[in-house]
């Protein structure tokens, strides 16, 4: 094990790397997840159609992600895309990400939707508003508030799961450190730091949300 | 009393799977009358209710409202919806709006009026319901009874030529009922026309032009209110009265 001072001379004197990486990690993040509340959203939506192919198309895509482990799907997207036509690192794994993303984010928005009480849509009916005028602004705005929570924590999980882009050589946090630890012989002391890296970013996201949910919750009253 | 006919049922028939609901149901209301639908729970009142505003869809049988005989296929339910409104036992407030929010989101939607107007006509709604003070109060902080009434006001704001009422007072506590028939006895008295769902007799007898008295997915007895209440025709109305003469 390195020893302290150690560690911490390396944290200080790696910082620029490290930073830099730590921003690609947050673009990748921030992208993929965004992206993923697009495709998570548009799966949930045909999940809770009344047409039937529809739902079996959004269970498909469902299946197919939690069935399939992420760095499979990394690589075929990676290999795939950029077989097909030119894509950038970033963006083959900001859409792998994003692909992934969007069936955890398709099954919360399913099931928020669907935790809406029923009264709502026949209140909404009842008024003439039409079925998706009534989803569009009453079942939805209620249900993406109670997808906040389990939203912040996919967040987390995504922060977490962009690390396997180093596989298709992003430089990210969890590609710089092992690129430095081997270049240095010392991968432990690297492998720490990046864990303080994650430790941190995901501390502050925690703080985020839940910040985010107390405000969201004063409009409640 | 006016001779319009509001309503206009034709052996009506609703089955839930095996269920029988509602058997060959034939009614008929007319401008401005008040009409209470009563019997145990499970005799198909409400399903009944929710025919009227195709809430429920109607296996077989015709619905006149307005003298259009309404089909799911060819009209436009929108429309027919907004002519009749329809007041819910839990309310159904909308939680992520304010009481006025609520009052105006179909006017400005649906009717597409303009906002300034759906507003100062919620005001109006509001004040006739005795809520003014409540028009930027999210419904989480009013009362069962207070909830009910901006329930009742945001059907109005449609303009409804028709109000439905599900159970309306079921939910609450019974010391707020009374502010809940009071809002809906004035609604009555200004001549709207209303089917109501209820088990308070005391309402009914009171502000009903007509009582149906349901058992069983039929309609047992349909009377005025002094004949029903004092002289029963049918056995199993004087037995359903003696049940509910001690609440």
């Amino acid at each position: 094990m390195p020893s302290f001072s150690h560690f911490f001379d390396t944290l200080i004197s790696s910082k620029g790397l490290f930073i830099d990486a730590m921003m690609v990690t947050l673009e990748l993040t921030v992208v993929s997840i965004l992206i993923g509340i697009i495709f998570g959203l548009f799966f949930a939506l045909l999940k809770i159609s009344r047409i039937k192919v529809l739902g079996y198309i959004s269970n498909l895509y469902v299946f197919l992600v939690r069935g399939t482990p992420l760095i499979v799907q990394i690589f075929i997207l990676y290999f795939g895309f950029s077989g097909i036509f030119l894509i950038s690192d970033f963006w083959a794994a900001a859409l792998a990400l994003a692909f992934h993303n969007g069936a955890y984010i398709a099954e919360i928005f399913r099931g928020t939707i669907q935790s809406v009480d029923k009264g709502q849509m026949e209140a909404g009916r009842s008024l003439g508003m039409t079925r998706s005028t009534t989803i569009r602004r009453i079942i939805l705005p209620q249900a993406f508030r109670r997808a906040l929570p389990p939203l912040g924590n996919q967040f987390i999980i995504g922060l977490k799961d962009s690390s396997l882009a180093a596989f298709i050589s992003m430089n990210e946090l969890f590609n710089v450190a092992t690129t430095l630890g081997s270049n240095n012989f010392d991968e432990m002391t690297y492998l720490l730091i990046v864990a303080v890296y994650y430790l941190v970013l995901v501390a502050l996201l925690t703080l985020a949300v839940s910040l985010f949910e107390k405000k969201l919750a004063v409009s409640d009253r | 009393m006016s001779e319009r006919e509001m309503i206009r049922i034709e052996h009506l028939n609703k089955s839930f799977g095996d269920l029988h609901v509602l058997k060959d149901i034939n009614l008929s209301v007319h401008e401005s009358d008040v009409v209470c639908l009563v019997g145990a729970s499970g005799s198909g009142k409400s399903t009944l209710l929710r025919c009227l505003n195709f809430l429920e869809r109607k296996d077989n049988g015709n619905i006149f409202i307005q003298g259009d005989n309404i089909m799911p296929k060819t009209h436009d339910m929108n429309e027919v919806r907004q002519r009749v409104g329809m007041v819910f036992q839990h309310f159904n407030l909308f939680p992520h709006k304010t009481v006025i929010e609520n009052i105006i989101e179909a006017p400005t939607v649906v009717r597409k009026v303009s906002k300034a107007e759906a507003i100062a006509e919620a005001k109006e709604l509001l004040k006739k319901v005795g809520l003014e003070d409540k028009a930027d109060v999210y419904p989480s902080k009013l009362s069962g009874g207070q909830k009910q009434r901006v329930a009742i006001a945001r059907a109005l704001a449609m303009k409804p030529d028709i109000m439905l009422f599900d159970e309306p007072t079921s939910a609450l506590d019974p010391e707020l009922v009374g502010e809940v028939l009071a809002t809906m006895k004035e609604l009555a008295d200004e001549g709207m026309t209303m089917v109501v769902v209820t088990h308070e007799m005391g309402f009914a007898r009171e502000v009903a032009d007509w009582i149906v008295y349901m058992n069983e997915g039929q309609i047992i007895e349909l009377d005025r209110p002094e004949e029903f209440f004092e002289n029963p025709k049918e056995e199993r109305t004087k037995e359903f009265l003696k049940t509910t003469a001690l609440k």
